[in-house]
C-alpha cells in the first residue's frame, strides 16, 4: 500500500464505520468463517476414524473428547456451519447464473437461506 | 492485504465541539471528519449543531450551511447538487451516498460523516481517486471498432440500446467500490465494481468490436475475480444501479466463451 500512497496520507476509516448490510454478514460469515471452521472440525473428523482404525483404546480416547462439552460445543457449531455454508453456497450459485440480483431478491435468499439451515440444524439434532 | 485496524496515522480522535446556534429549537447534531495536511495532526471527529429551522432538506445543504456560517476551513467537492457529477460522494450514516440527494430526514439520530471508506484523504471529506481513475482508464471506456467508421453515425437497433440501460447511468462517485471489502484489501490489483460495470458497458455495447480483447484483459486472478459477490456495491449505488450483476455477466461470459 506504500506506493499507493506516497504523500503519506491518512487512510479513510472503513469497517470502523461502515454500516455493513445483511448479505456482508453471510459473506464473511456463511461463507467464510463456516469455510474455514469446516476445514477445522474435518481434521477431528479424520482423527475420529483414524482413532476408529486403531483400535479400541484409541477409540475410546477419541469417544471421550467428542462426547465432552467441547467435543459436543465443537459437532453442534460443525452442524450450523455446515448448514449455513450449504445454503449459502446454493445462493452463491443461483448469483452465477446472473439471477436473483437487486437489494430485494439478495435479502429475499439471505432470509431464506438463514431459515433453511435452522429448520435442517434441528432436523440434524432430532435424528442424531 | 487485509488490514482490519486502521494505520497509526489514520486513527481517529476526538476533535472540536463547536457552540450551538443561540435561540434555536430545532438542533440537530452533525459529527465530521477533518484532517488537514498542515499541522502533522491524526484525523479527528469535529460536532457540529445546526438549527434545522433554517436548513435545506439533503445532507449537502447541511455541509455547505456549515462551511458559510460555522466552519469556513470545512473541505469537500460539491458541485451540481442533483446527483448527475457524483463529486460529492462521502460516507453518511454508515453508507455511502451523494450527499446532494440524501435526504437528512432518512438520517436517525446524529448525521455522521466520513469520507469515502479505504482511501487516502487529501483533506476532510475529499479522498485521493487517482487509482480510481486509472482502473477506470484501463477498460478502455470508449467505443473499439475495427471496420471502416460509417458515413455517418455507428447504428444500433432498440434492444441492443436497451441492454445499455442501468450501466450508461453511471457518474463514476465511487460508493460502490469504496463499498467493497475487495476493494478495500486489495485496490492494487482488483479493478472494484464501478470500473467493472463500465467495461461490461462496453463488452455488450453492440457497435464494440473489441470485445474479445476486452475480456482478454480482464481474464485475471485478481481484476475481475476478486469480486464475491459481497454486494455492498448494489446496496449503496447512489443511482440505483448493479455493479454485481454487471460483474457476474461477465463472469458468465468468461464460461461461455471456454465452452
Amino acid at each position: 500500500m506504500a506506493d499507493m500512497n506516497p504523500q503519506g496520507r491518512p487512510l479513510s476509516p472503513h469497517l470502523q464505520v461502515y454500516r455493513l448490510p445483511l448479505n456482508a454478514y453471510m459473506s464473511i460469515i456463511g461463507q467464510r468463517v463456516t469455510g474455514v471452521a469446516m476445514a477445522a472440525s474435518m481434521i477431528l473428523l479424520a482423527w475420529y476414524f483414524l482413532a476408529l482404525a486403531i483400535g479400541p483404546e484409541a477409540f475410546a480416547t477419541a469417544e471421550a473428547v467428542l462426547t465432552s462439552w467441547f467435543g459436543i460445543l465443537a459437532l453442534g457449531l460443525s452442524v450450523i456451519g455446515l448448514w449455513l455454508h450449504y445454503f449459502n453456497g446454493i445462493r452463491h450459485l443461483i448469483w452465477d447464473t446472473g439471477s436473483y440480483f437487486g437489494g430485494k431478491a439478495v435479502q429475499r435468499s439471505a432470509y431464506i437461506g438463514l431459515a433453511a439451515t435452522a429448520v435442517m440444524v434441528v432436523l440434524t439434532i432430532i435424528a442424531a | 492485504m487485509v488490514e482490519l485496524a486502521l494505520p497509526k496515522n489514520s486513527r481517529i480522535r476526538t476533535g472540536k465541539t463547536w457552540p450551538k446556534p443561540e435561540g434555536a429549537k430545532n438542533v440537530r447534531k452533525f459529527m465530521v471528519y477533518r484532517w488537514t495536511p498542515d499541522d502533522g495532526e491524526n484525523p479527528r471527529v469535529d460536532t457540529y449543531f445546526l438549527d434545522m429551522d433554517k436548513c435545506g432538506p439533503m445532507v449537502l445543504d447541511a455541509l455547505i450551511k456549515i462551511k458559510n456560517e460555522i466552519d469556513p476551513t470545512l473541505t469537500f467537492r460539491r458541485s451540481c447538487r442533483e446527483g448527475i457529477c457524483g463529486s460529492c460522494a462521502m460516507n453518511i450514516d454508515g453508507r455511502n451516498h451523494l450527499a446532494c440527494i440524501y435526504g437528512l430526514d432518512e438520517i436517525k439520530g446524529d448525521v455522521k460523516i466520513y469520507p469515502l471508506p479505504h482511501m487516502p484523504v487529501v483533506r476532510d471529506l475529499v479522498p485521493d481517486l487517482t487509482l480510481f481513475y486509472a482502473q477506470h482508464a484501463s477498460i478502455m471506456p470508449w467505443l473499439e471498432t475495427k471496420t471502416n467508421a460509417p458515413q455517418k453515425e455507428w447504428r444500433q437497433s432498440i434492444e441492443d440500446r436497451k441492454k445499455l440501460d442501468g450501466l450508461y447511468e453511471c457518474v463514476m462517485c465511487a460508493s460502490c467500490s469504496t463499498a467493497c471489502p475487495s476493494y478495500w484489501w486489495n485496490q492494487d490489483r482488483y479493478l472494484g465494481p464501478a470500473a467493472l460495470l463500465h467495461a461490461y458497458r462496453w463488452i455488450i455495447d453492440s457497435r464494440d468490436e473489441a470485445t474479445g480483447e476486452r475480456l482478454d484483459d480482464l481474464e485475471d486472478p485478481f481484476k475481475l475475480y476478486r469480486c464475491h459477490t459481497i454486494m455492498n456495491c448494489a446496496e449503496t449505488c447512489p443511482k440505483g444501479l448493479n455493479p454485481a450483476k454487471a460483474i457476474a455477466e461477465i463472469k458468465k461470459m468468461m464460461v461461455q466463451r471456454t465452452i
